[in-house]
């Protein structure tokens, strides 16, 4: 279990390298996405500006406030709280946005399954897990909202983040088929009947 | 007692704000209860930084969770209190709108179809607005539930036959905590919705995931089995954030209605570990607001 300090964006090797259980801290650059935002992008066909290539995103629609571009507000939205939504609905989106923005990093909350295994696998990505329902920290680590770019999609924009100490996160599906949560899935199915016997469940 | 419509608007949008930003005590004890008891270590560091993060929310008066879900508001009416039952509806939505706009929070709620977002968190049929009587007189309750999406998307029903008795109940429930893994993120409140009609049953599940911690089916059929089922969940290893450990859940609260003679229908709804609820309570002293 190693512990790495990204400054985004990351080369292929340096993704490679990381395994399951290590954990990674992220500074600079992070991008936030959601469902919205993916299915205009891979449904609907749209673009965005942004070059994500190497890049990390966050499955977020953070609370914002419009205040007007300012040099400390950038893209005119203040950060109210930014948190992390569950991945699993945006699974299917994990390949088209590796392979058409090169994207290396996906962090979210309650894993994604096989076809993400597959495409980190593929093309050296990594999910890595932060944890569900702690945006007030999450807020601390975001420094300003950059940019924003299909902001029709609000609060479902992309978003782009300046960040300073995002994490430590921890490598919850790797590039080599590892995945936390196929491991714990497994071993709570493992453990169905015996709970269903000291429920008094005649089986 | 008279209630002005225009205070129970002020007391909505205040309602909308304190829910997200504090949680109720039960709940931190629940925190508590469960890191002293982990034994995984992923689950017990899982744990500690849920545990900063309510004191993060509070130091800088922040939002627990960035998900302001779908705003339900439970009002009680008391016997004695008079009140103009349309103008406490329209109250009610002034108020949640008023919170979006002036807080601002991030409006979640859009139209199921076209998926436009008006920015009010509202829309049809939204804030969710359920009405109940109570004989305790002087006394107007509104509890506040921001419902996030999380534990909201995990919810089943599942119209068991006689035949399965009890059985079907605790195995459904069973099934639903595995199959929910971390993506209602755990350590949850399982929610068990038993008997009535579909959609009763689905209700009563939704008023069991958010009923405090320590607090008692009133049905002693209901409190046996939630029992029964909080002592085993936590064996099934899913843990915090689905990552492994002891930390499944904080307890399975179970609600029951009456039912027919030929159903047995069987609901589930889990409550994240954000799991926030505010009150106020009007009574003749004023206005009190709690959990």
């Amino acid at each position: 279990m190693a512990h790495y300090e990204f400054n985004m964006p990351v080369s292929e090797e340096q993704v490679r390298k990381l395994r399951i259980n290590d954990t990674v801290t992220l500074h600079q650059t992070l991008y936030g996405i959601r469902d919205a935002t993916q299915i205009h992008m891979f449904d609907h066909g749209r673009k965005t500006r942004f070059d994500m290539r190497g890049h990390a995103v966050v499955h977020t629609a953070p609370n914002v406030k419009w205040v007007g571009e300012t040099k400390a507000h950038p893209s005119g939205y203040a950060p109210i709280c930014i948190g992390t939504t569950t991945s699993a609905r945006m699974e299917r989106f994990t390949r088209p946005l590796m392979e058409q923005y090169g994207v290396r990093i996906i962090i979210g909350k309650g894993g994604l399954f096989a076809a993400s295994a597959k495409a980190f696998a593929d093309l050296g990505g990594v999910y890595l897990a932060i944890i569900g329902g702690t945006a007030a920290l999450e807020t601390t680590w975001i420094e300003q909202i950059e940019e924003v770019d299909l902001d029709d999609l609000n609060p479902e924009s992309l978003w782009k983040f300046r960040i300073k100490g995002f994490g430590p996160l921890l490598v919850a599906m790797d590039s080599h088929g590892g995945s936390l949560y196929t491991a714990v899935n497994a071993a709570a199915k493992d453990q169905r009947a015996g709970v269903l016997a000291a429920l008094g469940v005649k089986s | 007692m008279k209630v002005d419509p225009k205070q129970v608007e002020e007391a909505c949008k205040e309602l909308y704000i304190r829910a997200l930003k504090m949680l109720p005590p039960d709940i931190k004890q629940g925190f508590q209860r469960l890191d002293s008891a982990e034994t995984n270590a992923t689950g017990k560091a899982i744990l500690g930084t849920m545990i900063r993060n309510i004191k993060v929310a509070e130091d800088n008066t922040n939002l627990l969770c960035q998900d302001t879900g779908i705003p339900i508001y439970n009002v009680v009416i008391g016997s004695g209190i008079e009140v103009d039952g349309h103008a406490l509806k329209q109250a009610i939505v002034s108020g949640c709108t008023r919170a979006t706009k002036e807080h601002p929070l991030r409006s979640s709620v859009v139209h199921p179809t076209t998926r436009k977002n008006e920015h009010t968190s509202g829309g049809r049929h939204v804030p969710v607005i359920n009405i109940d009587f109570t004989a305790d007189a002087d006394t107007l309750s509104i509890e506040m539930i921001p419902k996030g999406s999380g534990s909201e998307n995990n919810s089943w029903l599942k119209m068991a036959i006689p035949a399965d008795g009890v059985d079907a109940i605790k195995t459904f429930v069973i099934d639903c905590v595995l199959e929910a893994g971390g993506k209602s993120c755990p350590p949850v409140i399982v929610g068990v919705g038993v008997g009535g009609t579909a959609d009763l049953c689905v209700h009563l599940s939704k008023v069991a995931a958010t009923r405090p911690l320590g607090s008692v089916c009133a049905d002693p059929e209901g409190a046996k089995l939630e029992a029964e089922l909080s002592a085993v969940v936590n064996k099934l290893g899913v843990g915090a954030q689905g990552l492994g450990g002891d930390s499944t859940a904080f307890a399975v609260h179970v609600e029951t209605a009456a039912t027919h003679i030929t159903m047995n229908p069987v609901a589930v709804n889990m409550q994240c570990h954000s799991a926030r609820r505010a009150r106020a309570t009007f009574t003749p002293q004023g206005l009190a607001y709690g959990y």
